[in-house]
């Protein structure tokens, strides 16, 4: 019961964070500009155009939209939970709920659904957002675009940005904000970078580059969701071109799909211990 | 007798600092208990172990019979942390809302016992101000609020005057009141002696992480007493006669000084004064207030 109550007022806590409201007003202006760019893309493609090419097209543009929003949700989920913990630390305001009858993991637990929520709404509006706006530009003329593997490539986001999150819930526990960012940020970075060598290591056959990017996304299998969920969203055709930057040359596995499930749960979960064994 | 709080040995240390050396203290269930030291000498510290806030480095700690930290007995604790603050857009009234639902309330209870706690605590014509209008003695107030919403059989009140204007220490000296009228036992960290005072039955002096002494500053009863008065026509035989009840006996002019073990006993010495024919012109126990008795058992360093 303590998790709800905590899970409520955390969602109404997040949700009036100003990061989240400039987040959401810079999702709004990318979705006016992906839309009119959309919109010019489909118009100005000569008539003649082969149908597969204007819509290959068209999906390209759409993957470079899910890469922006992919890019904003989880920027956005780090800067709005990275101080909710260590920040409630240093003011005191997690003594007036840690003294009530609810035991500290609920406490946490309730914390973490709470911008959860908050998480799962922005990736549905953003993602909601692109699709459906190229959607509905292409009904006309190509009888309307969808992602390959919505739900599949959607679900794979929004678990990038939990992992995120739980990621900063555990940092939290023990650092202040500044240093819980600065690690959160670091460590999608080094993804990042490790997802690039990996395309590129499948590309050039060099096996040993490949690992490097493996071990990268065995750190922080942020990205690894990422190029997981490109290669689920994008037509056929296009991952069949291999590389791009938005197509995986060298597509994480299930077992990483699996293993970035298990790191998130792992967080969490030493998020929990350590929140319920330290002085508040 | 119940004890409301009970430590044994409780020691606490952060790095190589030493917050709470060795402290062990009992306070019986209905006793408004106070807790003074200067400042840096562990008061805080040892309210967050009573609260589970912190865990002791050594010794051990029972909060209404149960070991300091247990969940369910938290439903019968209520506290006001130092300087209460909570999430600025919440209204005063869904403040004490979801206070009371943590605290497993339910919707009836709430609904009678916020507004009469708002009403109690002045802020009824603020019930639908959000929290970042309030003052900082508004802040305090409410937060008085949500540690009373359960009823709770102990109360910690860490500094509950911080920020009060006279108004509200008038009025945190009613609610503490109003508490031990009810039975709780109240657990009071305060600077302000003359509150202290006025609201403890009992008070403790801790410095360096260690309890000094504890004193009751209530009834007297079994207090030893200086006596001043003023006499006149008190002969040597007089003064021999008053060993019976005083000590420190000592006359200096007209102004006769003893000490008795018990303020009981002063109509007794009043009547064998009257009766040896003694001019009787004033009789006035000194009491010590708090403020000497905390600078002589505390020292005047500030404990630094």
């Amino acid at each position: 019961m303590g998790t709800w109550i905590m899970a409520g007022v955390t969602f109404r806590e997040a949700a009036r964070k100003k990061v989240l409201w400039m987040a959401l007003a810079a999702g709004a202006a990318f979705l006016c500009l992906f839309a009119t760019g959309m919109y010019y893309e489909l118009k100005d493609v000569g008539p003649h155009t082969n149908m597969l090419f204007k819509r290959e097209g068209a999906s390209a543009l759409l993957m470079v939209g899910f890469y922006a929003v992919d890019l904003m949700a989880v920027v956005m989920t780090v800067l709005t939970s990275v101080d909710t913990l260590s920040g409630e630390l240093a003011s005191g305001t997690i003594q007036a709920v840690a003294t009530k009858p609810i035991p500290r993991w609920e406490l946490l637990l309730g914390k973490w659904l709470g911008f959860a929520g908050m998480v799962t709404v922005y990736v549905a509006l953003m993602v909601g957002g692109i699709v459906g706006s190229t959607y509905l530009l292409s009904l006309h003329s190509l009888g309307g675009i969808l992602p390959h593997h919505l739900l599949r490539g959607a679900g794979l986001i929004w678990l990038e940005c939990i992992l995120m999150l739980s990621l900063t819930f555990r940092m939290g526990t023990s650092f202040s904000t500044m240093t819980n960012g600065v690690v959160a940020l670091g460590l999608h970075g080094i993804a990042f970078i490790g997802g690039w060598i990996e395309q590129a290591a499948a590309l050039t056959h060099s096996p040993r580059a490949l690992n490097v990017g493996i071990a990268a996304s065995l750190i922080m299998p942020s990205e690894a969701l990422w190029r997981r969920a490109a290669f689920e969203m994008q037509s056929p055709i296009l991952n069949a071109l291999g590389f791009s930057p938005f197509s995986a040359a060298s597509v994480p596995s299930v077992f990483m799909i699996l293993y970035a499930g298990l790191y998130m749960t792992l967080a969490l979960a030493l998020a929990v211990r350590r929140f319920s064994q330290r002085d508040l | 007798m119940d004890s409301a709080i009970k430590t044994q040995g409780l020691r606490k240390v952060y790095g190589q600092k030493v917050a709470v050396r060795r402290l062990t203290l009992e306070v019986p269930r209905g006793e408004v208990f106070g807790f003074l030291g200067p400042n840096g000498a562990g008061k805080t510290t040892s309210i967050r172990i009573l609260l589970g806030l912190a865990a002791p480095s050594a010794g051990r700690a029972w909060v209404l019979e149960r070991p300091a930290g247990d969940v369910a007995t938290r439903r019968k604790i209520g506290f006001l942390p130092e300087h209460f603050r909570f999430y600025d857009w919440l209204t005063a009234s869904e403040l004490l809302r979801f206070h009371g639902r943590l605290y497993g309330m339910s919707q009836v209870d709430l609904r009678r016992r916020a507004p009469a706690l708002l009403d109690l605590v002045g802020l009824t014509d603020h019930a639908d101000k959000p929290l970042r209008d309030f003052s900082k003695g508004m802040l305090q107030r409410i937060g008085l609020a949500q540690a009373l919403l359960n009823d709770p059989d102990l109360i910690f009140l860490d500094e509950p005057t911080s920020g009060l204007d006279p108004v509200g220490r008038r009025l945190v000296r009613d609610v503490i009141k109003a508490q031990r009228e009810r039975g709780a036992t109240v657990f009071l960290n305060s600077h302000l002696l003359s509150e202290v005072e006025i609201t403890c039955d009992r008070v403790a002096f801790i410095k360096h992480g260690e309890l000094l002494e504890t004193r009751e500053l209530r009834g007297g009863a079994g207090e030893a007493v200086r006596v001043s008065m003023r006499v006149q026509k008190l002969s040597e035989g007089d003064v021999n006669g008053l060993s019976t009840w005083a000590s420190s006996v000592r006359l200096e002019g007209e102004r006769l000084t003893f000490t008795v073990a018990d303020a009981e006993v002063l109509p007794q010495i009043l009547r064998f004064l009257v009766g040896r024919g003694v001019d009787v012109y004033e009789v006035a126990p000194q009491r010590t207030s708090l403020e000497e008795l905390f600078l002589q058992i505390v020292g005047t360093d500030g404990g630094l």
